[in-house]
Order: structure tokens, then C-alpha cells, then sequence
């Protein structure tokens, strides 16, 4: 075994801790946002992907690239816009709040939201 | 500064975006721009990328990345909250697909025989844990988009024959670790296939929140794998970080519903009653009430609290509980959500849904804050949910589910059921509650009742 090997190796250690360390702080409302947005990060596999892709030197490789471009594609896009969709709609308690500030947004929103449903 | 510089330096920042993001998820406020600054970190990802020297196929890369984002933009916007999960499972099994396929192409074009055994080793890894996360991901869609029956489906002898299956890809494995074929690699991917669909049969209804999460975790261990095989930093961080965390989600899921990760993978629980069926408790007595009764209890009630559970969801009458709470919030009652950890179908979706139906998050309460204030609460209001408030898991030893932790409504002065019908809920056990003498139900679908019960709070 490399060094080399052992430098990932290191860096994949420290990434276990900080992984763990960072979720553990998320609060369980935060759940489900949590899951769709760290699913969207592995979506990173993209560039993965692209890197066999624009290495690739026969037919099958180009195939295999190409669907493996393809899948990490819908992974990014579809798990960032899914994630942004949810949080968009964690909003804090609007009446008890300072009524300058969040006061009027609440009628503005409010109406067209109840008759969407 | 050289180009490879600059490209690694960019994935650095990248990786720090990622973390970021996550980080940005401790506080529903700096959520969604924690979010924003990981899609810039992955769109800067991407642009180094195609800075690197030497990357062929260009046009390749454009048209199936165009064609990636086609089909995920459209599926992604109209999706509806209540699907949520089965998106979240679909998305998830590409990536594990797409690192799986990474690995095996990256292994095909360096030749297998004179690749080092360990690196042999992370290709067979990335190989091995993609595909199952691929396929068994498709088959937890295929189950919570009903495309299949939901519960858990079993067969004669299933832990030995999956034991043996295992026991076969682990053969495999050593096999090629020993003679290196790319042949057998692909043998390797069939099985492993294989593998994540026998793995996901067993298991389902309620505990398909944690095989989400599991699942999750195992794309991001692929992914980290790919990352060794094209020692690429960026990959192993990024696959780390979300492979780390869905175990710890998984590990938090499972001790909601007090039980173990093997447990929750191998006992198929709930497919007992699926045989048994409904009945049981034919000939025992509940109270029902009307709409109006239960209105003027709750409008002249100090303090409620509404216990959603998935038959909520089912019936989107996500809407309608929350102006039923306005209501009775505008008339002086103290209003709260208490919300089980695996109540809906992924962790933490039914404060998804609510949260749709712009219920503030400050009225969502978690399991412990909930039980700490229940002993005061007037009324609780079980819409949709059965197994997260069923007392035998306090007091029955030889329940299936005693141990789970559980939103003790029965501590409330009065306990409101609002069921479609007796059927017991998923882990297909009788709920005391239900024949306690402060229960009083309604039967019918949850909006239905719901709106009866806004009418009958207004009117009052």
C-alpha cells in the first residue's frame, strides 16, 4: 500500500467525524430535509462520472459513462430542487413575532396558499 | 498556480460547501440557505471538472447531463409532499447506481489484471454497496408508490436463502481478490442486485423510514468507495459525510421504535398479521361521539394537543388540522403538535407535511417536549396514527412493540380518536387505548371528520 492510499484513508477517517458530528445536531422537524439534502451531496458521484465518461476509450465504457452520467445527473438536480422545495415551506410562527417585521407578510401569503390546496 | 491546483483547490471549497449545507440543517432559519450554498459548492464541483486536462467527450457529457436534468426537474417540482419518500428512495438508487457503474467502467479501462488488490477491494466495494442501494431502493419506491404490496413479504426458508446468497457475493468476491477478472465483476454486480432485493422484501409499513435512511447511507458508502478508486477527495468527503450520517439517522430511527437495526432488517415484522387479518376485538365495547361533542370539549379545553400520524397524510387533510388549530388557537386554547420520530413513511416526514400546510414549526413538538407537557393537555387528538400512542408498549411485556417509545396520549384528561375504521394499525396490535373509558372516537376518513369537527368548534 501507498501513502497515497493512506491520505484518503485519513481524510475518509476524519469525514466519519465530522459527518456524525455536524447531523447530530439536527433538530428531528429537520429529518426529512436532512435525508433529501444528503442525498443530494452524494449526488457528487457526477463528477465521478464525468471524469470515466470523458475517460473512457471504448464503446462500453462510453455506454457505461454515459448512463452513469445520466443517473448522477437526475441525483443532483432532482435531490437539491426537492430539498429547496421543502425547506421553502419551514416557516417560524408568524403572529407572536415583532408585527413590523413579519406581521403583513402573513395576509400577502397567506390566502393564496389556503386556496392552492 | 498550476490548473490541477486550481481544480483541487475547487473541490475543497466544494467539500466545505457540503458540510455547510449539513450544518445549515440545525436551525429551520439558515436551512434553506445552507442548501443554496451546497448546490453552488456542487455546481463549482462540476465546473472544475470539465476544467480537467485531457476530459474527452464533451458534447457525451453535456447531452446525458441534459437529459439527467429533464427528468428530474419536472418529477422533482410536481412531486407532492405525501410522495416525498418514494422520491427521496428514487434518487437515492441512481446515485448508488451511478457509483456502482463509476467503479466497474474505471476498473474495465485500467484492466482488471494489473490492478493492486486494494484498490480491487474499493472497486468490489463501491461495486457490491451501489447496486444493492440501487435495486433495493427501486423496490422501496416500487412499495411506498404501491406499485407492489407495502407490507412485508416473505417467503420458506428466507433468512437461509438470503444467508446463502450473501454467503455466494462474498465467494465471488474473494474469488476475484484472488484472480482479477472484470467477467466475474459484472457476475459480482448481478448478484449484488440481487442481494439489495432480497435485503428490502422482508421489510415494510412502518419500518420503511429507517430503510430509507439505511439505504441513504449505503449510496454515500459507494460513493466514497468511487472516491478511493479515482482517488478523488471531493467523492470520498462528500460519500463520507452523507454515508456517516444516514447510519447515525438509521441507529436515531431505530431506537425511536425500540428496536434494533437487525431487527428491523431480518424479523419482516408485521407479516404475521397481515395473515391474521382484522376482527380480534369484535366483541369488545368503544365510545363514539359526534362531531359535536367532541367541537365544544376541545373549544372549551385549556390546552390540546393534536398526535398526526400517517392516515393524516393519506387523507391530505394536512390543511385541514391547521385550521382546525387556528380556530381553536383564536379562541384562547393552547394548540401544539406532538410528532412521533417515525410518524409518515421517511424520519421526520410528517413535519414535512405539516409544515405544507404552513403549520409554524414552532408549534411542532418533539416526542419528549410532547410527553413532558401532556399530563396538562385537556384533550388529545389522535388523528390517523395507533401504534405511536399504544400504552402496551409501556405496559405490556409481550407486545411486539413493548419498549418503543411512544407519545403517551393516555396521560391526557380526554383522549379523541379520529379512525377510519378498527382495523389496528401497522404492528397489527390491539390499542387499549381505544377501550379506555376517557377515549371516545369518530370514525371516518380524517378530513372528513376534521372539517366536521371546524364546523362543529365554529358553531360553538
Amino acid at each position: 500500500m501507498t501513502t497515497g492510499v493512506l491520505e484518503y484513508l485519513t481524510v475518509f477517517a476524519l469525514a466519519i467525524f465530522v459527518g456524525i458530528e455536524v447531523v447530530s445536531k439536527v433538530p428531528s422537524i429537520l429529518h426529512t430535509p436532512l435525508m433529501s439534502g444528503s442525498n443530494a451531496i452524494h449526488g457528487v458521484i457526477l463528477v465521478g462520472s464525468m471524469l470515466v465518461l470523458g475517460a473512457a476509450h471504448t464503446g462500453t465504457e462510453e455506454v457505461l459513462g454515459f448512463a452513469a452520467v445520466v443517473l448522477a445527473t437526475l441525483n443532483v438536480v432532482g435531490g437539491f430542487t426537492v430539498t429547496d422545495r421543502m425547506l421553502e415551506m419551514f416557516r417560524p410562527r408568524q403572529q407572536g413575532g415583532a408585527p413590523g417585521e413579519r406581521g403583513p407578510a402573513r395576509p400577502a401569503d397567506g390566502p393564496p396558499a389556503g386556496s392552492g390546496q | 498556480m498550476s490548473r490541477g491546483t486550481a481544480i483541487e483547490l475547487c473541490y475543497l471549497v466544494a467539500a466545505i460547501a457540503f458540510i455547510l449545507a449539513l450544518k445549515g440543517l440545525s436551525s429551520p432559519r439558515r436551512a434553506r440557505a445552507g442548501n443554496l450554498v451546497g448546490a453552488a459548492g456542487m455546481l463549482l464541483a462540476i465546473g472544475a471538472t470539465f476544467a480537467q486536462p485531457g476530459l474527452a467527450h464533451l458534447a457525451l457529457i453535456i447531452v446525458a447531463m441534459v437529459i439527467g436534468a429533464a427528468i428530474a426537474v419536472p418529477s422533482a417540482r410536481m412531486v407532492k409532499m405525501t410522495a416525498m419518500p418514494q422520491m427521496v428512495a428514487a434518487f437515492n438508487g441512481v446515485g448508488g447506481g451511478a457509483a456502482a457503474l463509476v467503479s466497474i467502467t474505471e476498473l474495465m479501462r485500467t484492466d482488471a489484471q494489473l490492478t493492486a488488490t486494494y484498490k480491487l477491494l474499493e472497486v468490489l466495494f463501491g461495486v457490491v454497496v451501489g447496486s444493492m442501494s440501487f435495486s433495493g431502493s427501486a423496490l422501496a419506491f416500487a412499495k411506498l408508490q404501491e406499485l407492489m404490496p407495502g407490507r412485508p413479504i416473505t417467503y420458506k426458508r428466507q433468512q437461509q436463502i438470503n444467508a446463502v446468497v450473501a454467503a455466494g457475493a462474498a465467494v465471488l468476491a474473494i474469488r476475484i481478490l484472488i484472480t482479477p477478472s472484470t467477467a466475474l465483476v459484472w457476475v459480482l454486480l448481478v448478484v449484488s442486485l440481487v442481494l439489495g432485493v432480497i435485503l428490502v422484501l422482508p421489510i415494510g409499513g412502518a419500518d420503511v423510514p429507517v430503510l430509507i435512511s439505511l439505504l441513504n447511507s449505503f449510496t454515500g458508502l459507494a460513493v466514497a468507495a468511487s472516491g478511493f478508486v479515482l482517488e478523488n477527495n471531493l467523492l470520498i468527503v462528500a460519500g463520507t459525510l452523507v454515508g456517516a450520517s444516514g447510519i447515525f439517522l438509521t441507529r436515531m430511527m431505530s431506537r425511536a421504535m425500540g428496536r434494533s437495526l437487525p431487527n428491523i432488517l431480518f424479523s419482516a415484522f408485521g407479516s404475521v398479521v397481515t395473515a391474521t387479518g382484522e376482527g380480534g376485538s369484535a366483541d369488545r365495547v368503544v365510545r363514539t361521539a359526534t362531531a359535536k361533542d367532541i367541537g365544544i370539549l376541545m373549544a372549551y379545553s385549556r390546552r390540546v394537543v393534536i398526535i398526526p400520524g400517517y392516515g393524516l397524510a393519506v387523507a391530505q387533510a394536512q390543511h385541514v388540522v391547521h385550521e382546525l388549530a387556528d380556530l381553536l388557537a383564536a379562541r384562547g386554547v393552547e394548540v401544539f403538535y406532538a410528532i412521533h420520530p417515525v410518524a409518515g413513511r421517511m424520519p421526520g416526514h410528517m413535519n414535512v407535511l405539516l409544515a405544507e400546510a404552513h403549520v409554524p414549526y414552532g408549534e411542532l413538538r418533539d416526542m419528549d417536549e410532547a410527553n413532558a407537557k401532556m399530563g396538562t393537555a385537556d384533550v388529545a387528538l389522535v388523528v390517523g396514527a395507533n401504534d405511536t400512542v399504544n400504552p402496551a408498549a409501556h405496559s405490556s411485556p409481550g407486545s411486539p412493540i413493548y419498549g418503543m417509545p411512544i407519545i403517551n396520549a393516555d396521560e391526557a384528561a380526554h383522549v379523541v380518536f379520529l379512525k377510519r375504521s378498527m382495523r389496528p394499525g401497522f404492528a397489527g396490535i390491539d390499542n387499549e387505548l381505544l377501550y379506555d373509558e376517557k377515549t371516545v372516537l369518530l370514525f371516518g376518513d380524517a378530513k372528513d371528520t376534521l372539517l366536521e369537527l371546524v364546523g362543529a368548534v365554529s358553531e360553538s
